[in-house]
């Protein structure tokens, strides 16, 4: 199934079952989506229920708060995460507060979907991953879908949740086909063990989780038997699922698509410490983006962030390093 | 309508007309990525602003390539630019979407719609502190028209009475969706006429263009700004290379395309018996040899080196002492 499909099939599903449920955002009905992902929805359910909204990010989760304070279950759709910061205010300052500040009594059930990450030479405004922005907000949901099957059963999850969940999702996954499993138990906040391994912990989430099984070959080829994990939801953390493998491989590397500095690898590193801190032989080694906007050029933009080669040169320097 | 304006306004856009093509080529052949938004039918905006426009600071959105050579920007580096080459004006780190060259007062190239409003207005501000005349010119599409940072920076820049000209290049467009689906108006200028002297022109009319420019600019420059302007254009292709375009009729195309800007400053001469034939065949000529001669520049330049990656992040000295 087409990851784009699988997100599509989540919303007209919910659209079917329950009419309270509303897409809004830029192109989304008659164009069809930006990564069409609303592709046919404005013909089944009309623009009533499928609005094209004007260029305007601030009023798109605004207008998405209020619909779900008047009782509609509204999906907001983001082009791309940069212009989520235009909607900044209305996510932190209004949606992630207004239950608490009310005492419980107000009800948010609200999705904000947007993609993130480096596609092909966008350039600076148009590439960024600010997942560990809303990850550090208290009263939001923050959920990464990498592959299909969650992006299915996340997604439906985050449409009936009655607080608001940031969906992050990645430019270069809508047009991938990947495998489809059915799951009876879905649980959105578990991680998932991509593939089990004994000699050390890789935590990854999004896209770097094909760059990670990717690397994954070599590192293999060279006898590393790498557990991989990939973390799903990013705020709650299953920092269980993490503390489990560490405690059977006892070393952990992480490898992320956003900016080294205070990255979303930075607040996990603190829960392993937390947590893992006398199951560890070496320091946890983070892989992650430069601190740099990215460059449009391909080859400098490919070096500011991570690459197959570059996860397998690190982890072997690391061991290298620290004689594990 | 004099020869030599007809001479200036036909080479230029020709010229970003022809870089269009010669750009779009390129990316189907892979030396260009990326978001590229194209001008092509819209150069009678670009030129005509530019042109009349000549002092003063110029703030525009991603769809900027013909505007920043019609500001004087040599055609060969905003082609490396595009191919991502350490020659770019941005030396490859912006590509299509941020051209900027302070030397020329252009602070083009923003990627966030309507982002460039707010700043635009702030350097007006600093203008009018500094008692210069010439005031800021930031042009935005029907798209930014819908944003809060637009009624923001109308507001304000009606408020404080600040020299600048906001130029409303309304092509119906914000990618897929229609202006009437979205906003009351169809006229952008009904949404700026109770804050400042609004004024309309034919987007597809070069002549037109520079007039109206020519006119705001004095009232800008006589202390009397702001000032908006409207221009009805018309982009030939659609919103960026990964967009077909498919949302609009044929019949729409056409109209517009039976108004080409080029095409009609060319006929309008011919008329008036300003120019023949032979004297446009002799600025195609110089056209085809500028923009080969930009490609050329383009393909031959280096590619940046990779630890430019992570310089201009902070300023040399900063660089030296931030680890």
């Amino acid at each position: 199934m087409l990851y784009r499909s699988a997100l599509n099939r989540a919303i007209d599903e919910c659209m079917e079952e329950d009419e309270s449920v509303v897409i809004l955002g830029e192109d989304v009905g008659r164009y069809g989506g930006s990564y069409r992902v609303s592709e046919g929805l404005i013909s089944k359910y009309s623009e009533k229920r499928v609005i094209d909204t004007p260029i305007a990010e601030l009023s798109i989760v605004g207008n998405a708060i209020g619909m779900a304070i008047a009782g509609l279950r509204p999906i907001a759709e983001i082009m791309t995460e940069n212009f989520s910061l235009l909607a900044m205010d209305q996510i932190i300052n209004h949606a992630s507060k207004l239950r608490y500040m009310s005492g419980g009594k107000m009800t948010i059930p609200m999705v904000v979907r947007m993609p993130g990450g480096v596609s092909r030479q966008l350039a600076a405004q148009h590439s960024e991953s600010y997942e560990t922005l809303y990850s550090s907000v208290p009263g939001l949901i923050v959920l990464s879908a990498s592959n299909a099957t969650y992006a299915y059963y996340g997604l439906k999850w985050a449409i009936k949740s009655n607080d608001p969940v940031i969906f992050l999702e990645h430019e270069l996954l809508y047009p991938m086909e990947m495998e489809f499993k059915e799951i009876n138990d879905f649980d959105p906040f578990r991680a998932e063990i991509v593939k089990v391994g004994k000699d050390l912990t890789i935590l990854t989430y999004l896209k770097m989780r094909y760059d990670v099984l990717e690397a994954e070959k070599d590192l293999a080829k060279k006898g590393i038997d790498a557990e991989i994990i990939d973390l799903n939801s990013l705020r709650p953390l299953d920092i269980e699922t993490i503390a489990s493998s560490i405690k059977k491989t006892k070393k952990c590397v992480i490898v992320e698509e956003d900016h080294k500095t205070g990255g979303m690898g930075a607040e996990v590193v603190a829960q392993i410490m937390e947590k893992c801190f006398f199951d560890l032989d070496a320091p946890v080694l983070r892989i992650a983006g430069e601190d740099v906007p990215i460059p449009y050029n391909r080859k400098l933009e490919l070096s500011v962030i991570p690459t197959p080669e570059k996860i397998v040169s690190k982890i072997l320097k690391w061991k290298a390093e620290n004689g594990i | 309508m004099t020869r030599a304006r007809v001479e200036k306004f036909y080479y230029l856009m020709k010229l970003g007309r022809e870089f269009e093509l010669k750009a779009k080529e390129h990316y189907m052949l892979g030396d260009i990525a990326g978001f590229l938004h194209l001008d092509i039918g819209q150069e009678a905006v670009s030129v005509g602003t530019m042109q009349a426009f000549d002092k003063g600071d110029v703030f525009t959105h991603y769809r900027e390539h013909v505007l920043a050579i019609a500001r004087g920007m040599d055609p060969k580096i905003v082609m490396a630019e595009l191919f991502g080459k350490k020659t770019g004006v941005s030396k490859g780190k912006g590509g299509s979407m941020h051209l900027f060259d302070p030397k020329l007062d252009f602070y083009g190239g923003d990627a966030i719609v309507a982002g460039h409003l707010p700043i635009a207005v702030g350097c007006a501000y600093a203008r009018k502190l500094q008692g210069e005349k010439a005031g800021v010119f930031a042009i935005f599409g029907d798209g930014a028209s819908n944003a809060g940072a637009f009624f923001e920076s109308i507001n304000i820049a009606s408020a404080w009475k600040l020299p600048i000209m906001f130029f409303a290049e309304n092509n119906y467009y914000a990618i897929g969706t229609h202006i009437s689906w979205v906003s009351p108006f169809v006229d952008l200028k009904e949404k700026a006429k109770n804050y400042m002297l609004s004024f309309e022109c034919d987007g597809m009319d070069v002549c037109d263009v520079y007039n109206t420019v020519t006119k705001a600019k004095e009232i800008i420059e006589n202390g009397l700004g702001p000032v908006f302007i409207e221009a009805k254009t018309y982009r030939y292709e659609g919103h960026s290379m990964s967009d077909a375009g498919k949302y609009r009729s044929e019949e729409e195309l056409e109209i517009f395309k039976r108004k080409d800007p080029i095409e009609n400053l060319k006929k309008k001469a011919l008329e008036l018996d300003l120019a023949d034939e032979k004297y446009f065949r002799e600025l195609d000529a110089k056209v085809e040899y500028v923009i080969n001669k930009a490609v050329e520049f383009a393909k031959n330049s280096p590619e940046p080196e990779i630890e430019e990656a992570l310089e201009d992040v902070f300023c040399k000295e900063c660089e030296n002492v931030i680890p």
